[in-house]
């Protein structure tokens, strides 16, 4: 791995070194690096296109980073990595992919993640985003995640796409079970004229399983985006969702909510909010003796945390 | 120390808010009084920046900070806290706290100053989830810590419950000492004029009495009050009054 792919590393998963626990790390199409460990199974897909991850029962406090480097400019692909979760776990999995195009070619990563979440366990999945490069070729990236949560499963979900990504679908699809519970925090920075288009579709099927999503955008430049939160209540259950953007400069964000109530004892909340950051935030941060363009990067930098 | 000079301000309807105040303040904590109306929010933003005046000149340890903007005045050592205190979704306690100190350092003692345990706060987002008594004190934390020559503190007491206030006026009385700077607090109540070295009322725009807090308080008829209180509170710890 070269210099530049270590930093894409860094970027994306936060790694100097190979990490402790289980991983696979994907470089320019390729499996660089692999470990499976005796409860968290690494194996390559029979069509060679991904990776299945098999978490074995009762797996707790071990991770699994699973990180993404392109940095031939042109290379496209499409991966899918399936992760089965056995019961009684309580495991991190850190995805991300990181592109660098400094190229005349589009490169892109469309990952397709499923999740099979067994009884009782616990899943937070970390995946983060980002792309940079002087080329003109742009760098495209089109995640979707599917989840299914088991009855009594709780997951966590921290994604965001901070920068640098020319155009992107992020699909995020959940099932929920009896008494599961999914929270999912979004995070999406665009800049000049990129477009980022966001569909968060969650289903509560099971009683007592509730939802939490907040998802948080910022648009700078000309970017545009377009998020789409949808929850349906098929059950006794409690759905939350909370919209939230900034835009500046020209920024222009689009936010849909959808919420469908098929059982009398669903309940379903959506908040959305679109504006510029208030001005006397930016006022009390000067007080306190930050210019005004330090201040903005700082209330983005706590929004977006 | 800090100077006024001939300032007026006119708001967008054309009503004038403040009307040729020329003051010099010197003494280590100066409290600024009057009724509803009378500009003193007016008068301690543009001190601060945050509102331009229409004429006249602010004078800072003898320079001309006119046209300073809000930053560049807290460089110089001035710091404000608001009367209603801003909410930021995702920042929290610790990052605003240090932006305002300038490291990370010894950050609870701010927090313990005005009566929040610092493990339970410094984590915490300075959003909708904090009430007001908690947002009015971590905001003159935030005061404190960012300290330097001049703090001005604008209605610290409003929205403060009742048995918050005690506390509060016990944070102002060692306030001077952890800011180590003078203090100019808009305030309206008596047990801080009674604190003050002077007081400022201000009426219609005007600097209508500026002398000491003893002299300024007997002229309000409040140290007769005073004097009244310091009787049933006396009479109630069963101490002998003797007028």
């Amino acid at each position: 791995m070269d210099d530049l792919e270590k930093k894409i590393l860094k970027e994306v998963a936060e790694l100097d070194s190979l990490p402790v626990g289980a991983f696979n790390i994907r470089n320019n199409g390729k499996s660089e690096a692999r470990n499976s460990t005796a409860n968290i199974d690494i194996e390559s897909r029979e069509d060679g296109k991904g990776i299945n991850i098999y978490i074995k029962d009762g797996t707790k406090n071990e991770s699994c980073h699973i990180p993404v480097i392109i940095s031939k400019s042109g290379h496209k692909e499409t991966v899918y990595n399936e992760f089965f979760i056995g019961e009684d776990c309580d495991v991190v999995i850190v995805a991300g992919c990181g592109i660098s195009n400094c190229g005349g070619q589009d490169s892109r990563h469309d990952g397709v993640h499923s999740f099979h979440v067994g009884r009782n366990s616990r899943l937070k999945y970390i995946e983060k985003h980002y792309g940079e490069g002087t080329g003109e070729g742009k760098r495209l990236m089109n995640p979707t995640t599917e989840v299914d949560l088991a009855e009594g499963s709780t997951v966590e979900m921290e994604t965001s796409q901070i920068g640098g990504i020319n155009d992107t679908l992020r699909i995020t699809k959940a099932k929920v079970g009896e008494g599961a519970t999914l929270r999912i925090h979004d995070k999406i920075l665009t800049n000049s004229d990129q477009t980022a288009k966001a569909e968060l579709i969650v289903t509560l099927d099971g009683d007592d399983s509730s939802c939490d999503i907040i998802s948080r955008g910022v648009a700078k430049g000309e970017s545009a985006q377009d998020v789409i939160i949808d929850i349906a209540g098929n059950a006794r259950c409690h759905g939350h969702a909370e919209c939230d953007s900034i835009i500046m400069d020209k920024g222009v964000i689009v936010a849909t909510p959808k919420l469908k109530a098929a059982c009398v004892d669903a309940s379903l909340i959506h908040e959305a909010a679109i504006g510029k950051i208030a001005g006397e935030q930016i006022t009390k941060l000067m007080t306190l003796g930050l210019t005004e363009a330090q201040a903005e990067a700082k209330i983005i930098e706590g929004f977006l945390r | 120390m800090l100077e006024l000079q001939n300032i007026g301000f006119r708001a967008d309807d054309g009503k004038e808010i403040l009307k040729d105040i020329s003051i010099k303040i010197d003494d280590k904590f100066v409290a600024v009084t009057g009724p509803n109306g009378s500009g003193k929010s007016t008068l301690l933003k543009v001190i601060m920046g945050i509102i331009k005046p229409t004429s006249g000149r602010v004078i800072f340890d003898g320079e001309d900070i006119t046209d300073l903007p809000i930053n560049e005045r807290a460089d110089k050592g001035m710091s404000f806290a608001f009367q209603q205190p801003v909410r930021f979704k995702g920042l929290r306690v610790r990052d605003v706290i240090s932006i305002a100190k300038g490291d990370e350092v010894n950050m609870g003692k701010y927090l313990r100053a005005v009566g929040l345990c610092p493990k339970d706060y410094l984590d915490r987002e300075i959003n909708d989830t904090l009430s007001g008594g908690e947002m009015k004190r971590i905001e003159i934390a935030t005061a404190a810590a960012r300290g330097g020559k001049l703090s001005l503190f604008d209605e610290p007491e409003a929205g403060i419950d009742l048995w918050s206030f005690q506390n509060l006026i016990e944070v102002f009385e060692k306030l001077g000492d952890v800011t180590q700077g003078n203090i100019l607090i808009i305030s309206h109540q008596e047990r801080i004029l009674e604190i003050s070295d002077k007081i400022i009322y201000l009426k219609d725009g005007q600097i209508d009495r500026y002398d000491d807090s003893e002299v300024i308080m007997d002229e309000l008829g409040m140290n007769e009050r005073r004097h009244r209180r310091g009787c049933v509170v006396a009479g109630a710890e069963g101490v002998t009054c003797n007028g």
